[in-house]
């Protein structure tokens, strides 16, 4: 057992190599014995705060960080579920459904409110909202809208100016874009005329919310739809070109969530990492070191426009809703 | 008594135990049915959830341009989210070829427009619940059967479950106490006339053989009927007891002293010193069968009237002058002074015949061991309790045989020679014992016997 591990160890650079990674760091503990592998949707510089602080109190661990797209995530994870220690995404339903699939393993000593974990497997982490950006000199003289409504007409009154300009998910390749525009549907109407309004403007589409913030910021586009409010928000610190827009007619939360591989090779570490980041992200006095936004445990309930853990968010990962879903989608955006 | 009584078991025990058992067998028999019945009722709960969501999925099924469609609510999946996070799978199929879902799930079994059909699969080990139905579509020129798959695993049944039985447990273990303490109850409630019954016999006096009076249940009636006849019979043959003592008294004694007269006279007439002497022998046998049967018969009566004391107040003093001023003739003949000392009265309660007697045999012995012109002292004494002692001026009691001289037809080695049975000092302790009183023996110092008769 311990040579074919040290095989794999031996072999895992190889391996990695040959994958495509976003983003692929080693951390190193003081002292570090053993390596725990997290695979992940996050991008490393909002994760790496949590990654310092458990080596700190854990100084005999490595940690080896994994970033990649949160579609791709699952093909990977189930592809060799006994790599990986910790699986993180921001893409809801596919965690619960590889929860669902039995690849997660039970984790004691976490008290999450109902919402906020599934089956002692599955933990939310974080709160984030779905946000427009919108570039501050494109609406220097027009009010900024607050809802997807007045976005409809604003769009509507002048096309010409934000033909070309407009961005969204590509809920073809993302996880989290396709989250976002399932539960938008769900909530109103709205969304489709809003689709049908972006796609007659030429909607651009991307695949993440670090592309779409970075396009707004220097003018290419002027509207960006559900971006990822943390990573704007974090944005924002050191740039003020855009405006962040969180829309009051349905708003939509959703949390990053995590769980412990069921063929994890160090259940017993990547469990105490798993209980170490929630209990970060749940301190009351949390978002001043680390910079994804805490998991928001509002004492009366959940919000409702957070995005509960439960088995219907496989839904719209059928296979026949999901081409129905993406053609609707496709012949509203792309045209 | 009832170290003599042959014990097997107890009423009340049997009662009781009887009882308890009963409860128990009825608490688990409760626990087991309202368990299966719980169970039964929430499988039905998860089922009719399960088809709800199945029908939901079916209706949304459609045939469009020839292709199946199935744009299934969110609330489809949503209704099955339960408190313990049961895991669910389902399965679209059409015709015979899965459509969408989880290909882990077994083959639809349900019929177009029949019943949903229930049953319980197992996944990696995992019982899991499954609902199943089918539903045909009909297009243009096609048709076509979807059926719908719906599985969840059974945690937040078995929570319930649990808690249920918990409940249950925690009911029936009340339950089951109730029981036992009212089983208690019940019990000495049935054993209480029983109970009355005994005490009330036990309660009764010595002379009391009359029938029981009191109510007694139904089923004690025979008992008690049976136990009146028992004691009827005994007062009656008590009774002949008494008459009998008294008749063989009689008739014993009299012949005796018409023989014993005869030969006296013949005694005065006869003048040959051999015939003279076997006439003396005579008497002196006539005395002794005499005495023997006196005795034998105070002792009968006294043992049959040990346990019907009659008790009176008895002026002791008085009893013992009477009794001296009878045996002063017995006493002159061999120059014995019997001396009598003691207060005005010494009243005591007890049986005057019985006392009598007992008194006499004392008195009688000490005439018959006191040597001739000696003194007997007869003191009677009212405190610390009612006492006579008796001293002579005999030889005493054999020392090493004083403690078995009570004993009956025992005789001390110094006897020889003189008239008696043995049984004058047994009917004396007998008497004492009867009063809850004691006789004791003991040597006087400066010789001597020395009878203390004590109530």
């Amino acid at each position: 057992m311990r040579n074919f591990f040290a095989l794999i160890l031996c072999l895992l650079p190889v391996l990695s190599a040959a994958q495509d990674w976003e983003d692929r760091q080693v951390f190193k503990g003081t002292a570090p014995t053993q390596t725990l592998r997290i695979l992940s949707s996050t991008d490393t510089v909002f994760f790496a705060p949590i990654i310092s602080g458990f080596l700190a109190e854990n100084p005999t661990w490595s940690v080896e960080y994994f970033v990649t797209g949160t579609a791709e995530i699952t093909g990977r994870f189930q592809a060799a579920p006994d790599t990986f220690d910790i699986v993180i995404s921001s893409a809801m339903d596919l965690q619960l459904k590889l929860v669902n699939d039995g690849f997660a393993l039970e984790v004691g000593g976490v008290d999450l409110p109902d919402w906020a974990q599934w089956r002692q497997r599955l933990f939310a982490f974080t709160s984030e909202p779905a946000t427009i950006v919108v570039n501050r000199n494109a609406f220097a003289d027009k009010p900024i809208p607050r809802t997807r409504q007045e976005l409809i007409q604003v769009l509507r009154a002048a096309p010409e100016t934000f033909r070309g300009k407009l961005g969204t998910y590509d809920i073809r390749q993302s996880g989290l874009g396709y989250l976002f525009a399932t539960q938008d549907a769900r909530a109103s109407e709205t969304f489709w005329r809003l689709m049908e309004v972006m796609g007659s403007l030429d909607a651009k589409l991307y695949c993440c919310s670090g592309d779409m913030i970075d396009h707004v910021a220097s003018g290419d586009l002027l509207v960006a739809y559900n971006v990822l409010g943390s990573y704007a928000v974090s944005r924002q610190k050191s740039d003020n070109r855009f405006e962040i827009i969180r829309p009051s007619d349905f708003p939509t939360t959703m949390m990053r969530t995590g769980f412990v591989s069921r063929h994890a090779p160090h259940p017993g570490a990547a469990s105490d990492f798993l209980r170490y980041m929630i209990k970060v992200q749940t301190a009351a006095p949390s978002g001043g070191n680390f910079p994804l936004p805490p998991l928001e445990l509002n004492p009366a309930g959940a919000n409702p426009s957070v995005i509960s853990l439960e088995p219907a968010l496989m839904t719209y990962l059928d296979r026949l809703k999901r081409s129905v879903f993406i053609k609707e989608w496709t012949n509203a955006v792309v045209q | 008594m009832s170290d003599t009584v042959n014990v097997s078991g107890s009423l009340r025990t049997r009662l009781t135990l009887t009882l308890i058992g009963g409860a128990a067998v009825l608490t688990v028999l409760v626990f087991v049915v309202i368990r299966g019945y719980v169970a039964q009722i929430a499988q039905q709960g998860q089922d009719s959830i399960l088809a709800a969501s199945v029908s939901s999925i079916l209706d949304a099924a459609i045939l469009r341009e020839g292709a199946v469609e199935v744009d299934f609510p969110y609330a489809s999946l949503s209704m099955l989210s339960t408190d313990a996070d049961d895991r669910v799978f389902y399965a679209i199929y059409q015709d015979d070829g899965l459509l969408s879902g989880y290909d882990i799930l077994p083959e639809p079994t349900a019929v177009s427009g029949a019943a949903t059909v229930h049953r319980t699969v197992d996944l990696d080990g995992t019982a899991i619940r499954m609902a199943t139905a089918a539903r045909t579509l009909i297009g243009a020129d096609t048709r076509t059967i979807v059926s719908v798959s719906i599985a969840q695993t059974q945690e937040a049944l078995a929570v319930t479950l649990n808690r249920i039985s918990r409940n249950v447990v925690i009911f029936g273990a009340g339950f089951f106490l109730l029981t036992v303490v009212l089983s208690f109850w019940a019990t000495s409630t049935t054993i209480r006339p029983l109970r009355r019954l005994a005490n009330s016999i036990t309660r009764r006096g010595p002379d009391d053989l009359s029938p029981v009076a009191g109510p007694v249940p139904n089923e004690m009636a025979p008992l008690v009927a049976s136990l009146n006849r028992l004691m009827g019979r005994l007062d009656t043959s008590l009774k002949q007891s008494e008459d009998f003592i008294a008749e063989a008294a009689h008739r014993v004694r009299t012949p005796l002293a018409t023989v014993r007269s005869h030969a006296e006279a013949t005694l005065q007439r006869v003048d040959r010193d051999e015939n003279r002497m076997a006439l003396r022998a005579m008497i002196r046998a006539i005395d002794e069968s005499s005495r023997a049967a006196g005795q034998l018969l105070d002792h009968a009566m006294i043992t049959f009237r040990a346990d019907h004391l009659e008790r009176e107040q008895v002026d002791l003093l008085e009893m013992v002058r009477e009794l001296v001023i009878r045996m002063t003739p017995v006493a002159q003949m061999k120059d014995i002074n019997l001396h009598v000392t003691g207060v005005d009265s010494v009243v005591a309660t007890g049986d005057a015949i019985l006392l009598q007697n007992a008194l006499r045999n004392l008195i009688d012995n000490a005439l018959k061991y006191s040597p001739p012109e000696s003194e007997i002292a007869i003191q009677v004494m009212a405190h610390p309790k009612p006492r006579i002692e008796i001293r002579d001026q005999g030889p005493g009691f054999p020392p090493d045989e004083i403690d078995d001289l009570t004993t009956r037809f025992s005789r001390g080695d110094n006897a020889r020679g003189i008239i008696g049975s043995g049984l004058g000092l047994t009917i004396a302790q007998d008497v004492a014992e009867a009063h809850g009183g004691t006789l004791t023996l003991s040597n006087l110092p400066g010789g001597g016997a020395c009878a203390t008769f004590s109530l």
